[in-house]
C-alpha cells in the first residue's frame, strides 16, 4: 500500500488498481472548520485535475480535484452528515472518495510523503 | 491607498497568535487560534472581544449641525435625547447608500459618528462637501474602538466599568476607566447585548489587557464577526448595501422614523419616499436552501422556478449557532414574500431554495433594565 500526495494538498492511498482520496492534515488546518462537503456521484469518470468535489469551511468553498484519471466508485457518504470528520480525521475517516485508476503511471508524478513535507515547508 | 495601515494593537493581537488579512485598508485580525467557529460560538455564549479600530470615529459639532446631518441621513435626529444612539445611512441623490453608520447625540448640535472603515475617507469628503461652515468635523484617528459582545458582556464589563450596567441598547455615556476618558456605547454588530468602547490609542493596550483578563472573554476576528452579523440579519456595507441599493430595497424602513418618511429633506428622498409609498422594485430577504445544507455564497445567481433571473445572494455562508447555511440577497419585489420558492445556481447546479426571514438567529439586545 502506497500513499502519494498532490500540490493541491490531497492524499491518495493506492491499493491495487483502486485508490482512496482525501485532503491532508495541513489542508484541513488551512481551511478551518469544515461545514459542508459536496461529493461526486458513483461511476463518474474524471480526468486528472478535474474538479470532482467541493469542501466548504466557515471561510470559503474549495474544490477537490481528481488526483489521477479514473472512475469514482464510491464517495464517503458519512461526510454529508458529519463534515467535521475532515477536520477530526482527515487522513482516515475523513476520506472523500475511492477511484478505479485508469493510468497508474500518473502516480509516478505525485509526491511521496517526504517530498510533500518539503513542499509544505516551502509554502509556510 | 496602497500601503496597509496597522492597528494600534497589532503586536497585542500578534502575541495572541492572530492570523491577519487586509480589510478596509488595514491589516486586520481575521481569526485567533480558537478559530472562526469557536470564536463565534463563544460570543453567543459568553463574551467576544473585537478590535474594530479600523472604523471611522468622527465628531460633528457646531451651530446647525443637527439640521445639516438630517440632510444627509434619513433618520430623525432632532427628536433624539442626549446620549441616544441611532443607526442610519448616508444616502445619495439616487437613493443609494454611501455608507451605514451609528450616530450618538452628545448635545443639541454635537454628534459622535461611527462609520465603516472602508468608507471613512469617502464619508469625510461627503461631509466636507455638504456641511456648512458653522459645523466642524473632527476625525478621531487617535482613538481605538473595542467591542465587547455577548450575553455575559454586561456583567463582565461592569466589574471594570460599573456604569456599563446602567446602559440599555442604543444608549451611550462618557465616563472614565482608571482615570482615562472613554465613550461607552451600548451597541454592536453581533446581534448580542454588548458595548463598543472608544479610548485614546495610547491607552488601548491597557484596556485590551484588562478585557483579556475577564474570564468570560476571548478575542474574536473578522471571520466570526461576519458570521455573527449574518446570522442576526445585519447588513454588511459593500455587499448587502451599496451606492446602488436604497434603504427601502435593503428592508431598512424601520431605521427611517415617521417624520422623515413624509417630510423627506435628505439626499435621495425623492426616490426613497416614493419607494416607501409604492414599494421598491426589489427587496433584501433571507435565503435558505431546501436541502438545509449547501451554503449559498456571495454572488450566487437566483432564478424563479421558471428559470428567469430574479436576483443575487449578497452575503452567505455557514451559521455556527444555527448549524446550517445562512444567506441574504436581493430578489424582485413580487418574489420577496416568505416561503417563495426560488432556484440558486451553485457550481452549475440548480439548487432549490426559499425566501426566509433575514434574521436567522434572534437578536438579544437589552432594551430595558
Amino acid at each position: 500500500m502506497t500513499v502519494k500526495y498532490t500540490r493541491e494538498h490531497e492524499w491518495i492511498r493506492i491499493e491495487g488498481d483502486t485508490a482512496t482520496v482525501g485532503i491532508t492534515f495541513y489542508a484541513q488546518e488551512q481551511l478551518g472548520d469544515v461545514v459542508f462537503v459536496e461529493l461526486p456521484e458513483d461511476n463518474t469518470a474524471a480526468d486528472q485535475g478535474a474538479e470532482v468535489a467541493v469542501v466548504e469551511s466557515v471561510k470559503a468553498a474549495s474544490d477537490i480535484y481528481a488526483p489521477v484519471t479514473g472512475t469514482i466508485i464510491e464517495a464517503n457518504a458519512e461526510l454529508s452528515e458529519r463534515p467535521e470528520l475532515v477536520n477530526e480525521d482527515p487522513e482516515n475517516d475523513g476520506w472523500f472518495f475511492r477511484m478505479q485508476l485508469s493510468d497508474p503511471t500518473e502516480l509516478d508524478d505525485l509526491f511521496d510523503e517526504a517530498a510533500y513535507q518539503a513542499f509544505i515547508q516551502e509554502e509556510l | 491607498m496602497t500601503e496597509l495601515h496597522s492597528l494600534t494593537l497589532e503586536s497585542f493581537h500578534q502575541s495572541l497568535g492572530a492570523k491577519f488579512a487586509p480589510f478596509a485598508g488595514y491589516s486586520m485580525p481575521i481569526q485567533y487560534p480558537l478559530g472562526v467557529k469557536g470564536e463565534h460560538l463563544h460570543t453567543r455564549e459568553a463574551v467576544g472581544l473585537f478590535d474594530v479600530s479600523h472604523m471611522g470615529q468622527l465628531s460633528i459639532e457646531g451651530p446647525g449641525a443637527t439640521d445639516a446631518l438630517e440632510r444627509l441621513v434619513p433618520a430623525s435626529l432632532h427628536e433624539m435625547q442626549p446620549d441616544q444612539i441611532r443607526y442610519s445611512q448616508l444616502t445619495l441623490e439616487n437613493g443609494g447608500i454611501l455608507d451605514d453608520l451609528m450616530l450618538t447625540r452628545r448635545g443639541t448640535d454635537h454628534w459622535f459618528l461611527v462609520v465603516n472603515g472602508a468608507c471613512k475617507w469617502d464619508d469625510m469628503a461627503h461631509f466636507e462637501a455638504h456641511l456648512p461652515e458653522s459645523v466642524g468635523m473632527v476625525y478621531h484617528a487617535d482613538h481605538a474602538l473595542i467591542a465587547v459582545q455577548g450575553p455575559k458582556a454586561r456583567t463582565a464589563l461592569a466589574r471594570l466599568i460599573p456604569e456599563a450596567s446602567t446602559l440599555t441598547f442604543m444608549r451611550a455615556l462618557e465616563t472614565t476607566w482608571q482615570g482615562l476618558s472613554i465613550v461607552l456605547s451600548c451597541c454592536g454588530y453581533t446581534g448580542e447585548d454588548g458595548y463598543e468602547i472608544s479610548i485614546a490609542s495610547e491607552h488601548a493596550d491597557t484596556l485590551a489587557q484588562a478585557l483579556s483578563a475577564l474570564p468570560e472573554s476571548t478575542w474574536v476576528g473578522l471571520g466570526a464577526r461576519n458570521s455573527l452579523r449574518l446570522e442576526t440579519g445585519l447588513c454588511l456595507y459593500g455587499q448587502d448595501l451599496t451606492t446602488d441599493t436604497t434603504p427601502i430595497e435593503a428592508d431598512l424602513l424601520w431605521s427611517i422614523q415617521k417624520r422623515r418618511r413624509t417630510e423627506g429633506g435628505f439626499l435621495g428622498a425623492d426616490v426613497i419616499c416614493q419607494q416607501i409609498e409604492q414599494g421598491a422594485p426589489r427587496k433584501r430577504v433571507g435565503l435558505t436552501p431546501v436541502d438545509g445544507r449547501t451554503p449559498l455564497r456571495e454572488g450566487t445567481a437566483l432564478f424563479d422556478t421558471a428559470g428567469h433571473p430574479v436576483g443575487v445572494v449578497t452575503s452567505g455562508g455557514f451559521g455556527p449557532s444555527l448549524g446550517g447555511p445562512v444567506a441574504m440577497g436581493y430578489v424582485t419585489q413580487n418574489l420577496s414574500t416568505l416561503d417563495t420558492e426560488l432556484v440558486a445556481e451553485v457550481r452549475g447546479k440548480q439548487l432549490p431554495c426559499k425566501v426566509t426571514d433575514s434574521v436567522f438567529v434572534p437578536q438579544r439586545y437589552v432594551r430595558t433594565l
